[in-house]
């Protein structure tokens, strides 16, 4: 067989502001034969996409090919006209980018933007192109294939955007697909869908792929090979369950470590005894206040809770189950409807404004996105000094030594303080946020998704840092993320959420025990492994469920009815649910026993679905 | 992991330049034509080889000559001691306008922002009503009632020119307020002074900055407007607007006087804009790839 697509040599030069050339990716070199998908993997920097973009013949403003051939059926893509160009793109070979959001013009009818490209080169009339981009859609799982494309896109799900975008991208049976992290931006239980409807498509359509992804465990479902790239060079390369099982190069073990599950952190021996704060029916919501007090949108609903000081509570839920704002009244910076919040036996007002520097010294918040969480004008220096002088009244050449001992804290010297926010890495920037958090002195930090805008290895190592930190200062963390398995590393106990009410609550090592919750297993089971077939022995009928719909709101019936693989008509949509406590010792929220929950499993265990392996 | 965090986290060694000052040519120039204004507002008046109201010339619009360096006016007038005076009421007076228009806009669009609510909605009214009135229109008015003068050419041009900048400071700062920093320095505690000036403010100084450029040009303009209805600067005194009005016939005779003042409004506010474009900012770390 020969090769469809030959890279060799490829070097891609960018110029910055000044005028200095770098080079972004130096002598990267590949084959691709039809039918095969190749993972172009590394973290952000590495250069993978710009190499993706290469084989479009596309280099984004300021870069250049320096040198180097990309040979797709033996036309040289660097070498062709922009007229050329245009012509192939698209159609021979086609993109599917990381935001489907962002790639859709949201004034226009799917279908006409899913046609365009063929309409465009008269290569099939309105009538067939319609034709086939339905048939696309069956094949892509979207529901209600004949009508879907006259939405538009924002009456589409984010899963189901990314995968209309998979269809534009196949309309022309193009014999090159060049996938750029195209789940990224989705909830595990969406992801799940997207690519089993990717890998479907790929397979039909018989076209060489090219998945760029930075989530080792996504590529193992995706690829036949792997190439692991690292400041713009290759560092390793070679088929799935090779790299998987026996890689050479040390960085990409280092990413195999990071993918793989760690074991729990154990928790910390000088556990007080009391508990730091306590959550009692609370429900919070965003609009307008009826005169009863409740806003027009409520997000979060009757949650309760309690922390222990020292210990840590992990948040999970997809997007839009209300975590984000459960942080930001706890925060005070979204005053709750009702309940009751008791920090440290003391009551802890709703309202910002009333409660007492002390209290909000107590309790500090670290939010998911590093870059917007740094005032980009200010110091490392001047950043962390602030709460110092604010809670403490640390000035002066106190202040300054306090500031180099907690970026000691967090493990960045001391000469980075004079730096600003936008001369930082990722990392670092995450890092001098904790240490702002930690500057306070508190007794519970809120951490609002603090790695999921990082790379894998960078991530590990802040998840790291925050399990020492909690050794050492005896801090308590509420832990937010989307990740069940970051969750499960670092937190003592773990509250699920969904439609913002709890669905499971427990110690951290039982929730994804079985039996569980339908929810919490549905989001077990959607967790990405690191092993070749992982997706393949999934459960269709479970996850199928899984893309219907979203949460329901305003009904007196369990939030989860509409998704729910056990659920009974007539009870789960009409009764709101009953807690009850498993043996394995979490409390749950749902009409079916324990009994029930068991006997509805036995199919996750012959697929070889062991989630409960730790 | 200790290895793991110094080999990932590093960036490509690039700290060195941080505290370079980088301002390219266009800056320097602009700087450059400011600083003589200034220089020329304070001292011209002293140095002006006439006085500025004193009929001196042989002809009316007198060509450049030893004597007269740029010419005479409409009158017979020295036309650089025109020049020189005029500097004075039209950088001290057009300068200090724009000046408080940018500092209560910009303030109160901050403050609306952060504030919002019934503040927000107070404000903005207010200020919809005041750019909603003609602005020679309601000068006349102002000054009709409170007569011209310095101060009062002032408050009233800054008045005008508040709404605009007001507009412009609200929108950015409605974006910058949204920011997690913003809501973590108000988590702590921090009062409003200190999210306005520390938080908020830093962060749209080039925009706010760029609106003072062109508000300064407006501001000039129509000052020049005003003078040339009799309520601006009182004649003999005139500002560098009123300078080509006065002169505008001069046009046909090829006249510097009419020239010469158009020059000079034209290389101030250039060199105004030119600066605040190219304002020295600390150098960032190239991008990232």
């Amino acid at each position: 067989m020969t090769a469809l697509v030959e890279v060799e040599g490829l070097t891609v030069a960018a110029r910055n502001d000044f005028g200095e050339e770098t080079r972004i990716v130096q002598d990267v070199g590949f084959t691709l034969a039809s039918g095969e998908v190749l993972a172009l993997i590394g973290e952000s920097g590495s250069g993978k996409t710009t190499t993706a973009l290469a084989l479009l013949g596309y280099a984004r403003r300021g870069c250049r090919f320096a040198a180097g051939a990309v040979r797709i059926g033996g036309t040289d893509m660097l070498t062709l006209s922009e007229a050329r160009l245009r012509d192939l793109r698209g159609r021979k070979v086609s993109y599917i980018a990381q935001s489907a959001a962002a790639a859709f013009n949201p004034s226009r009818q799917l279908m006409d933007q899913i046609t365009e490209g063929v309409r465009m080169r008269r290569l099939l009339g309105r009538v067939e192109a319609e034709a086939k981009a339905r048939a696309l859609f069956r094949s892509l799982a979207l529901p209600d294939p004949d009508r879907i494309g006259a939405r538009y896109p924002h009456q589409v799900s984010g899963g189901q955007l990314q995968r209309l975008m998979a269809a534009m991208a196949l309309m022309t049976d193009p014999e090159l697909v060049v996938l750029d992290e195209p789940t990224t931006a989705l909830d595990v239980t969406t992801q799940v869908e997207v690519l089993r409807a990717f890998r479907h498509a790929v397979r039909q359509q018989g076209a060489a792929a090219v998945y760029v992804s930075h989530d080792l465990a996504v590529v193992a479902q995706m690829a036949d090979r792997i190439l692991v790239m690292r400041d713009g060079r290759m560092r390793e390369t070679g088929t799935t369950p090779r790299i998987l099982s026996a890689a050479q190069d040390s960085y990409t073990r280092e990413l195999l470590a990071a993918a793989a599950p760690r074991p729990a952190t154990p928790a910390p021996a000088q556990e007080a005894a009391g508990s730091l704060i306590e959550v009692a029916n609370l429900t919070a919501g965003y609009g307008p206040v009826d005169k009863d007090g409740q806003p027009a949108f409520p997000v979060l609903h009757e949650i309760g809770f309690s922390i222990r000081p020292g210990s840590a509570l992990g948040v999970i839920g997809e997007s839009g189950s209300g975590k984000s704002t459960l942080a930001r009244v706890l925060a005070g910076l979204l005053p709750a409807a009702s309940g009751n919040v008791t920090l440290e036996g003391q009551p802890l007002p709703r309202q910002l404004s009333a409660r007492t520097p002390e209290q909000l010294r107590r309790i500090q918040i670290v939010f998911q996105m590093a870059d917007t969480a740094l005032n980009p004008a200010h110091s490392v220096q001047r950043i962390l000094a602030r709460p110092l002088a604010f809670y403490h009244g640390i000035r002066g050449a106190a202040a300054r030594r306090r500031v180099a001992a907690l970026m000691d804290m967090v493990k960045l010297p001391a000469s980075l303080a004079e730096r600003l926010p936008a001369e930082l890495s990722g990392g670092q920037k995450q890092r001098i946020n904790l240490a702002r958090a930690l500057a306070a002195d508190p007794a519970l930090i809120l951490c609002d998704e603090v790695t999921s805008s990082l790379d894998t290895v960078v991530g590990e190592a802040i998840l790291e840092l925050l399990a020492e930190l909690r050794r050492t200062l005896g801090v308590a963390l509420i832990f937010i993320s989307h990740d069940l398995k970051t969750v499960r590393s670092i937190c003592d106990q773990v509250m699920i959420l969904y439609g913002g009410r709890v669905m499971e609550i427990g110690p951290g090592e039982a929730v994804t025990q079985a039996p569980a919750h339908p929810y919490a297993d549905l989001l077990a089971a959607s967790m990405p492994q690191l092993r070749v077939g992982w997706l393949d022995g999934l459960d269709d009928m479970r996850l199928a469920e899984a893309g219907t719909a979203g949460p329901v709101f305003g009904y007196r019936g369990c939030a989860f009815f509409t998704r729910c693989g056990v659920r009974t008509e007539g009870v789960c949509d009409t009764t709101p649910p009953p807690w009850h406590r498993l043996r394995k010792g979490t409390d749950i929220r749902c009409h079916r026993n324990e009994a029930e929950l068991t006997a509805a499993r036995p199919d996750r265990r012959a697929s070889g679905l062991h989630v409960t392996r730790v | 992991m200790g290895e793991v965090i110094s080999l990932s986290e590093q960036r490509p060694a690039r700290a060195r330049g941080r505290f370079r000052w980088h301002a390219p040519l266009a800056g320097w120039v602009g700087a450059g034509l400011v600083l003589f204004w200034a220089v020329t507002a304070l001292v011209g008046p002293y140095v002006a080889p006439y006085d500025a109201g004193e009929v001196v010339g042989p002809r009316l619009f007198a060509p450049m000559s030893a004597e007269h360096l740029l010419g005479t006016d409409y009158l017979g007038r020295d036309m650089l001691s025109r020049i020189l005076d005029g500097a004075y009421y039209t950088v001290t007076l057009a300068l200090s306008a724009t000046v408080l228009a940018c500092l209560f806009g910009t303030s109160l669009g901050i403050l609306t922002a952060i504030r919002g609510g019934w503040f927000d909605v107070a404000v903005s009214r207010v200020m919809d009503a005041l750019i909603s009135m003609p602005h020679l229109l309601f000068s006349l008015v102002v000054i009709a009632a409170l007569g011209s003068s310095m101060p009062v050419l002032i408050g009233l041009l800054a008045v005008t020119y508040t709404p605009g900048s007001f507009r412009i400071a609200r929108s950015h700062a409605l974006g910058i307020n949204a920011m997690d920093f913003v809501q973590v320095a108000r988590a702590r505690g921090e009062g409003t002074g200190f999210i306005l000036r520390e938080e908020i403010l830093p962060n749209m100084v080039l925009p706010v900055l760029t609106d003072f450029g062109l508000r300064f040009v407006f501001v000039v303009l129509l000052l020049s407007g005003l003078s040339f209805l009799g309520l601006g600067i009182q004649p003999p005194r005139a500002d560098w607007g009123s300078l080509v009005r006065e002169n505008v016939e001069g046009i046909y005779e090829t006249a510097p006087a009419v020239i010469v003042p158009a020059l000079a409004i034209a290389t101030l506010t250039i060199g105004v804009n030119l600066f605040i474009d190219n304002m020295p900012r600390r150098r960032r770390g190239a991008p990232r790839a």
